[in-house]
């Protein structure tokens, strides 16, 4: 756990001047230091693009996939923000993401993306309303309604694509017809980031080439889905109700005696948290244009490893939800380009080890560097990472951050447990 | 479990305790059996409503369904085909169960059972003669593969703090990825598919005849039941499995009592992992005898169901394995009547949420029953001390 913070001075009250400076809550790195971390991230990604040659590393087409890629992964990370923030482990975001493509297409082909999005969102929403009556109501374990969800979804969405999708044009045994695109725009000064991208000078293009991919046919979808973060972040942490929410999440007993609805608040939250990977799985059928079985292909669960990437946090949830969006899009456009980001990953390596070196975990820092060095010998020692592995780098990364930096991590106190009115034991 | 034992000191003992009837019915009172069934019972009803409703939404008639599935069910083949399938889905049960003792959530045992069939395929293939030796090194690699696999999450679990669901939804996707790379790594290719070299003569498990068909009965019948003694056995009779019960019940009355429980969570989870390592081996060294991609999944997340279904008793497991198999094999007939055979996965998902919010039902039930039952018998016995100390 983290290290116990040293005991607070008994700061004398009469003596403005000598109040003791606001402490940082453990957990929460200062905003300078983020930017700092990014913009230093950024400079050795470059550097590794013009050391290796690997233009793709961050070009505007491999950051604009990227992108596309993080949003379902993103919006099924913050469905289960906000059902775990409320205390409710939702390990059935993968079929509440299923029943939001098939609902995604069961309307988008017809009447449109929108209403498409709707209409998924919608269903997701219904798959949350079960685990919400399961696990509040009947107070069932949360990990076996996520389960069952997970076994009824992709069964039900193949049920209904039989019974519905085969007797329509372009449709079939496995998937819808064609869903109409929703719009996208292109910010009009983007042709300048694209000359000055393919120059390939250190640091600038690499800057122009993530500009770009991130302005040039941008979805609307896409949009939409950075407002729900924002506003999920806000909600949750700058409103009463937010507050009330996340209460039920950390001291649900405490919460109720305060005169909060503890099981009201936790519907919603499901619910939400349902809508969120139901919009997802639509955001998923939209960009492929239709539903196809199989189409989320483990999606919900590389949402749960952005949230606990993230820390149960918005910001650094989108933060891991486009790293995995990134290495999703970047092994799509060329395997060869993966083989450098093997070096980035020794590198976070050995910066971990030396934080906790100074830390104190002397064993975990030795872990650290020992797969650190595993890393260079497998890029000196290959050309190209396995396409099969690339795959595997969201679940790799989160279990080398559950591993190597636990102690940063903190996870709603009463997530996962079974809530019952009054019966606090 | 305490339910039995409660309502027989409940109950003043019969007077013809001698005779095998009067025994049961004093070891399993009529009302506690009655309760104990009532929730699978529910359960599969509520599913068959629930489906009856999807398949007349969908304009089936769904009289004809369920016949037409019992219908299948008695023809040799497809009865063969569910023995085998059952067979695979009950060692899959068994090793989440060890789990779920001690209140650890294996939902790993998708990625150990695949590693390992990989592995003891390849290994299998390998080898060539050796006698029993070559069965034996097949099944004690696939055994280690799938310990090794969960030991990952239980060493992570005791040494980092990193909840096993977690930890084993992540090795899951890591494995289907590693799994893939070896193949395409270490296997041959035939025809359009890719596998493992095949396994010959002493590798193979052979497979026992059944009249009225080719097919042929698993030979890993006999390891399942095995599987199944060996876990009755030691989940019920030896101190060891009191320790995994007591350390789920009750960790910290467990520590008191001399109980080391990290070790005993990474032991528990190589056991399942163990277990869970032999799901994989009925079909590859039965009938497949290689490994390719196609070789099946969701048997982890089927054991979960089942382990849940069966309360993790052994033959709770193997009657709730041999329901879920019945249901997916003989819904592949519904393709021949025009109905889509996802109407199984349904009736399957709907009845493991059924019956666990069934069980809880049924757990607050009982606790009402109880305190009407101790309420009675304080008031008919006003003189004891008991109803003293409480009216005091």
């Amino acid at each position: 756990m983290s290290a116990p913070t040293a005991p607070p001075t008994p700061a004398t009250p009469a003596d403005p001047q000598n109040r003791p400076a606001v402490r940082r809550r453990p957990g929460r790195l200062s905003p300078q230091l983020l930017i700092l971390l990014a913009l230093g991230a950024f400079l050795v990604l470059s550097a590794v693009r013009a050391f290796t040659g690997g233009n793709d590393l961050t070009s505007s087409g491999t950051i604009a996939a990227g992108l596309s890629a993080a949003v379902p992964i993103g919006l099924a990370g913050l469905g289960g923000l906000w059902s775990e923030r409320a205390g409710v482990v939702n390990i059935g975001l993968e079929g509440m993401m299923i029943l939001g493509t098939w609902g995604c297409a069961y309307l988008g082909w017809q009447h449109g993306a929108w209403a498409g999005l709707a209409f998924g969102t919608l269903l997701g929403a219904a798959g949350g309303l079960v685990h919400a009556i399961a696990t509040v109501t009947f107070g069932v374990d949360h990990i076996i309604s996520g389960v069952a969800i997970n076994i009824i979804a992709p069964g039900l969405a193949l049920y209904l694509t039989k019974v519905t999708f085969v007797h329509y044009p372009g449709g079939g045994q496995k998937q819808s017809p064609p869903i109409s695109d929703a719009k996208s725009i292109t910010l009009p000064f983007s042709h300048w980031l694209h000359t000055v991208e393919d120059k390939h000078w250190f640091a600038v293009s690499d800057l122009a080439g993530v500009l770009g991919g991130l302005v040039t046919r941008l979805s609307l979808v896409t949009v939409l889905a950075a407002l729900v973060v924002l506003a999920s972040a806000w909600i949750l942490w700058r409103t009463a109700f937010g507050l009330r929410l996340r209460s039920c999440g950390e001291a649900p007993y405490a919460a109720e005696s305060l005169g909060v609805n503890v099981y009201k608040y936790k519907y919603i939250a499901v619910i939400v948290s349902g809508a969120l990977a139901g919009f997802g799985g639509a955001a998923l059928a939209i960009a492929a244009h239709q539903f196809r079985d199989g189409q989320t292909g483990g999606r919900g669960f590389i949402g749960l490893a952005a949230l606990i990437f993230g820390n149960w946090r918005p910001g650094a949830l989108a933060a891991g939800a486009g790293l995995f969006g990134y290495t999703d899009a970047i092994q799509l456009r060329s395997s060869s380009a993966v083989h450098p980001l093997l070096l980035l990953v020794a590198i976070a390596l050995v910066l971990v080890a030396i934080w906790q070196w100074r830390t104190g975990q002397r064993a975990i820092a030795v872990v650290a560097v020992v797969i650190a060095a595993l890393a260079v010998l497998w890029y000196v020692d290959t050309d190209r990472v396995p396409d099969e592995l690339v795959g595997t780098t969201p679940y790799v990364v989160t279990i080398l951050v559950l591993a190597l930096a636990s102690q940063r991590l903190r996870m709603p106190k009463a997530d996962g447990r079974v809530y019952r009115k009054g019966e606090e034991t | 479990m305490s339910s039995s034992t409660g309502s027989t000191a409940a109950n003043p003992p019969a007077a013809g305790t001698t005779s095998l009837v009067g025994r049961l019915r004093q070891r399993y009172p009529l009302r506690s059996v009655l309760l104990g069934l009532a929730a699978p019972v529910g359960a599969v009803l509520f599913a068959l409503l629930a489906s009856a409703v999807i398949l007349s939404l969908g304009g089936h008639s769904s009289s004809h369904v369920f016949s037409t599935m019992l219908k299948q069910a008695e023809r040799p083949t497809s009865f063969v085909d569910m023995v085998n399938q059952a067979m695979v889905y009950y060692l899959s049960a068994v090793a989440v169960s060890i789990g779920f003792r001690m209140n650890l959530f294996n939902i790993g045992v998708e990625g150990q059972y695949s590693l390992a069939a990989f592995a003891a395929a390849y290994v299998g293939g390998r080898l060539t003669g050796g006698g029993p030796f070559h069965l034996i090194a097949e099944v004690l690699v696939a055994v280690l593969v799938g310990a090794a696999w969960a030991g990952i999450a239980g060493v992570l679990k005791v040494t980092r703090g990193v909840s096993e669901v977690i930890s084993t939804i992540m090795l899951n996707a890591i494995a289907v990825g590693l799994g893939s790379y070896l193949l395409h790594k270490l296997g041959e290719s035939s025809g359009n598919n890719i596998q493992t070299r095949p396994i010959t003569g002493s590798g193979q498990v052979p497979g026992l005849s059944y009249s009225g068909t080719q097919a042929k009965i698993f030979g890993f019948l006999f390891v399942a039941i095995a599987v199944g003694l060996a876990y009755w056995f030691v989940a019920g009779r030896t101190r060891f499995g009191f320790r995994i019960k007591a350390t789920g019940l009750n960790e910290q009355a467990a520590v008191a009592s001399g109980v080391n429980v990290k070790r005993m969570t990474v032991v528990a989870m190589l056991l399942s992992g163990g277990v869970a390592g032999l799901v994989g081996l009925p079909e590859l060294l039965g009938q497949t005898h290689s490994f390719s991609q196609t070789a099946q999944s969701g048997l982890g997340f089927a054991g979960i169901a089942i382990a849940l279904l069966g309360r993790n008793s052994p033959v709770g497991m193997a009657l709730a394995a041999v329901l879920w198999s019945f249901l997916g094999k003989s819904a592949n007939q519904l393709d021949f009547i025009g109905v889509p055979r996802e109407i199984a996965a349904i009736m399957q998902g709907v009845i493991l949420l059924s019956v666990v919010i069934a069980y809880e039902l049924v757990r607050r039930y009982r606790l009402v029953l109880q305190q009407k039952d101790v309420a009675a018998q304080l008031a008919g016995t006003p003189a004891a001390p008991v109803s003293q100390a409480v009216t005091a």
